[in-house]
């Protein structure tokens, strides 16, 4: 169904959040799950995870960066224009009880993602750390936010403009793991580098961690198997089995090649787009 | 014309694109009769007493009936008398697989060719839509009952257009955003022009029909939340979305896509018009389609039209034991696709960057007959051998989408997770609700989802009534 933007800020230099109408999603949707976006009638089909909803006012937050073609329109939008499509909620929610401490860690853009899942831990009785992290200070998104519904809060940069100097799994081994804080569950989202690092810090500790895939879709219903990924050597659907898995299971070599697939065509869409915007005021 | 003369005619061929040029468009492939073959086809048909014809037809459409008023030339009329048993006339007339259902018991057939009884439905119905003069059938009055449609395929169409009719308030539920089911998603322009399942939807909603485009149902909306919204009965026709994979090495490397998603990309997306639409297809150079069925033929003939140099169709039976229709195969090879017949592949080798260059595959015999009739195909040993090829489709079949039945409590499934629902009626473990169509079957053809439909419709009529 159409969905009309009631808000729109720009959180950094390529990152934006758009709120959306979308009250019978507002009311369902669980932290964990996305929705599937199509601007136009000639539009791809893209997941986009749901940063935060308000059943009241019927209302659901997606931030996105600007990465392709779809993202770079989608950015363009203004208050009061419509998408085609909104769809959802889709993907399982993530399973959320109280186990004890749970380091919620958000890379870049995934920090919107793991945003909700920091909230429903903690209002599950859980101690929170959340560790939030980008290439340098102007990255970092939703700090404010992510302090709100943590315990406690680390900031980590790869260039040290800010907090702790280095990458969230070096974070995570050397400020919390390191220091003797007993960790029970970790849930990180972000780029898949950054999961696989986060993987390989908690397997050599064993301490279970999830994390949330964001491979290519294209219905988002289970029905194409566009976005299937080897979870402990298993072919699963991250729109239907998923997005989240053990991430100690996942085959992140494999999911890097499938996200690749497009590239090409990726950067011939946007070339396209762009052509098409100086020409005819785009579309 | 006498019955001398018409027993003379000969059936009439299908105007079609040539071969060589058709297999680099996407346009549609039979062009259709003329008027005056119509009637001629038409006259063909020597009006049996007891016409066997019907009883061929999952929908019981009074074909002797209807092509008697194609020969008067009354092709408006022929339109009506279809549309009593059947909403979407030029859809089945281009999909119905009428060799094995209503021509292959005409009675011309025993000693010649059966009444091309398909072609004159899609001529028809062609016909009425070019003339912009689609009736709109008798509406009884409103029965304040509410119906919900889970999917907008041929079974969840069916339904809504027989329901509609019987005075119901029917809303379709469909997850994509556009509705139509796998006559969208799944079956190729070149098959069945997109424009032409639009307006038979176009139809239905002029009829009253509401369609409720991108709402997943068990996801925004279970089937309990449907009956708390008021809805009297619901109607799961949610199709086999559910795509395999034969599970063997390499199946996850870059350029291997299911027939789900290659179909999808290309006929729903329209990946083929990339990039004036935005999403991208793999137009590959050398392509492997693995399957033997109508949409292993799609996607086949969809990789030639991409642009492919060779597209080779693998298939591990012989060309007997094919499941495909005729047509479809003889087309498939007519524009150039290479049968690898009595082949498997085994597994898939991929070069540093993740993406598929080679396929081994291994010869096969045919064997003892196995469950289903055919005959096994037995590996040969030691005949391994490696296709090159640098895209790959799967198309060996679907399952069953778990999304409706694992958010249903109560609703009984079969062990492969297909919904148990009764022939007759369509009546699942649910009161209220019934399915059809290949969620209840798993993958079969248009019409038999049709024809599900039409007995769940008077089925759900009944029971809502005597609620």
């Amino acid at each position: 169904m159409a969905a009309k933007v009631l808000e729109k800020e720009q959180l950094s230099e390529n990152v934006f959040k758009l709120v959306f109408e979308a009250k019978k999603i507002a009311k369902k949707r669980k932290p964990g799950q996305f929705v599937v976006i199509r601007i136009h009638e000639e539009g791809e089909r893209i997941p986009l995870t749901i940063a935060d909803a308000d059943p009241e006012k019927g209302t659901v937050t997606v931030i996105f960066q600007t990465v392709g073609k779809t993202t770079t329109h989608l950015s363009g939008l203004d208050v009061g224009d419509e998408i085609l499509d909104l769809v959802g909620p889709m993907g399982k929610p993530t399973h959320i009880e109280k186990v004890g401490t749970v380091v919620c860690i958000g890379g870049g853009v995934g920090v919107p993602c793991v945003y909700p899942i920091a909230r429903g831990m903690r209002e599950a009785g859980n101690h929170v750390i959340a560790i939030v992290g980008a290439r340098n200070k102007d990255l970092i998104l939703m700090e404010d936010e992510m302090k709100a519904v943590s315990n406690e809060l680390l900031i980590a940069t790869d260039d040290g403009s800010y907090g702790f100097h280095g990458f969230v799994s070096q974070a995570l081994e050397e400020e919390c793991i390191k220091k003797g804080k007993k960790i029970d569950h970790v849930v990180a989202v972000g780029p898949v580098p950054m999961m696989m690092a986060v993987c390989n810090t908690t397997k050599k500790y064993n301490i279970p961690t999830i994390v949330s895939l964001n491979s290519i879709m294209v219905d988002a219903t289970g029905m194409c198997g566009a976005c299937r990924v080897s979870v402990g050597g298993k072919t699963r659907f991250a729109c239907v089995d998923g997005p989240e898995f053990d991430g100690h299971e996942v085959d992140f070599k494999q999911l890097i090649d499938r996200q690749r697939i497009y590239l090409d065509e990726e950067k011939q869409s946007m070339d396209h787009y762009c052509s098409c915007k100086q020409g005819k005021g785009g579309k | 014309m006498d019955m001398k003369e018409r027993m003379k005619l000969p059936r009439h061929p299908m105007p079609e694109q040539d071969p060589k040029v058709r297999a680099r468009n996407f346009d549609e492939v039979p062009l259709g009769y003329t008027p005056e073959t119509a009637k001629e086809e038409a006259l063909r048909c020597i009006q049996c007493k007891k016409p066997t014809c019907i009883e061929g037809c999952p929908v019981e459409i009074d074909i002797p009936g209807f092509i008697k008023l194609v020969a008067e030339g009354d092709f408006l009329g022929a339109a009506r008398k279809i549309k009593e048993k059947n909403a979407l006339p030029a859809i089945c007339g281009r999909v119905c697989p009428q060799e094995d259902q209503c021509e292959v018991l005409c009675v011309r057939g025993k000693k010649g060719e059966p009444v091309a009884i398909g072609r004159l439905e899609r001529f028809v119905a062609d016909y009425e839509r070019k003339q912009g003069e689609v009736s709109i059938p008798e509406i009884s009055s409103s029965t304040g009952k509410k119906i919900a449609i889970v999917g907008s395929g041929p079974a969840g169409l069916t339904v809504a257009g027989d329901l509609i009719k019987l005075g119901h308030e029917v809303t379709i539920f469909e997850a994509l955003h556009k509705p139509g089911g796998v006559l969208v998603y799944g079956i190729p322009e070149f098959r069945l022009p997109k424009a032409i399942v639009a307006s038979e939807i176009d139809y239905l909603k002029k009829i009253g029909v509401k369609v409720e485009t991108s709402n997943v149902i068990g996801k925004i909306s279970t089937i309990d939340e449907l009956f708390e919204e008021g809805y009297d009965a619901v109607f799961l026709g949610t199709g086999a979305g559910l795509p395999t994979f034969m599970n063997i090495p390499g199946e996850n490397l870059d350029g291997i896509y299911s027939a789900n998603e290659y179909l999808t990309r290309s006929n729903l997306m329209k990946a083929y018009l990339f990039p004036e639409y935005d999403t991208p297809i793999v137009k590959g150079k050398n392509v492997a389609v693995i399957g033997g069925g109508n949409v292993a033929m799609d996607s086949a003939r969809t990789a030639l039209r991409l642009g492919a140099d060779n597209v080779y169709l693998v298939y591990r039976r012989s060309r007997k034991e094919m499941p495909a229709r005729a047509e479809e195969a003889h087309h498939a090879e007519e524009e150039g696709i290479q049968f690898h017949l009595l082949t498997a592949p085994t597994s898939y080798i991929g070069n540093e960057k993740g993406w598929v260059i080679g396929m081994e595959c291994l010869r096969m015999e045919l064997g003892e007959p196995d469950a289903s009739g055919r005959r096994r195909p037995v590996p040969i040993k030691g005949s391994e051998y490696v296709i090159d090829v640098d895209t790959v489709v799967v198309a060996i079949g679907t399952g069953a989408n778990p999304l409706i039945q694992s958010t249903t409590p109560g609703l009984d499934t079969n062990k492969r997770g297909y919904i148990i629902a009764d022939e007759e009626a369509g009546q699942t473990s649910r009161e209220g609700v019934y399915a059809g169509g290949d969620i209840v079957t798993g993958s079969a053809t248009v019409i038999l989802a049709m024809g599900a439909g039409r007995k769940a419709a008077t089925a759900i009529h009944k029971y809502v009534m005597n609620k």
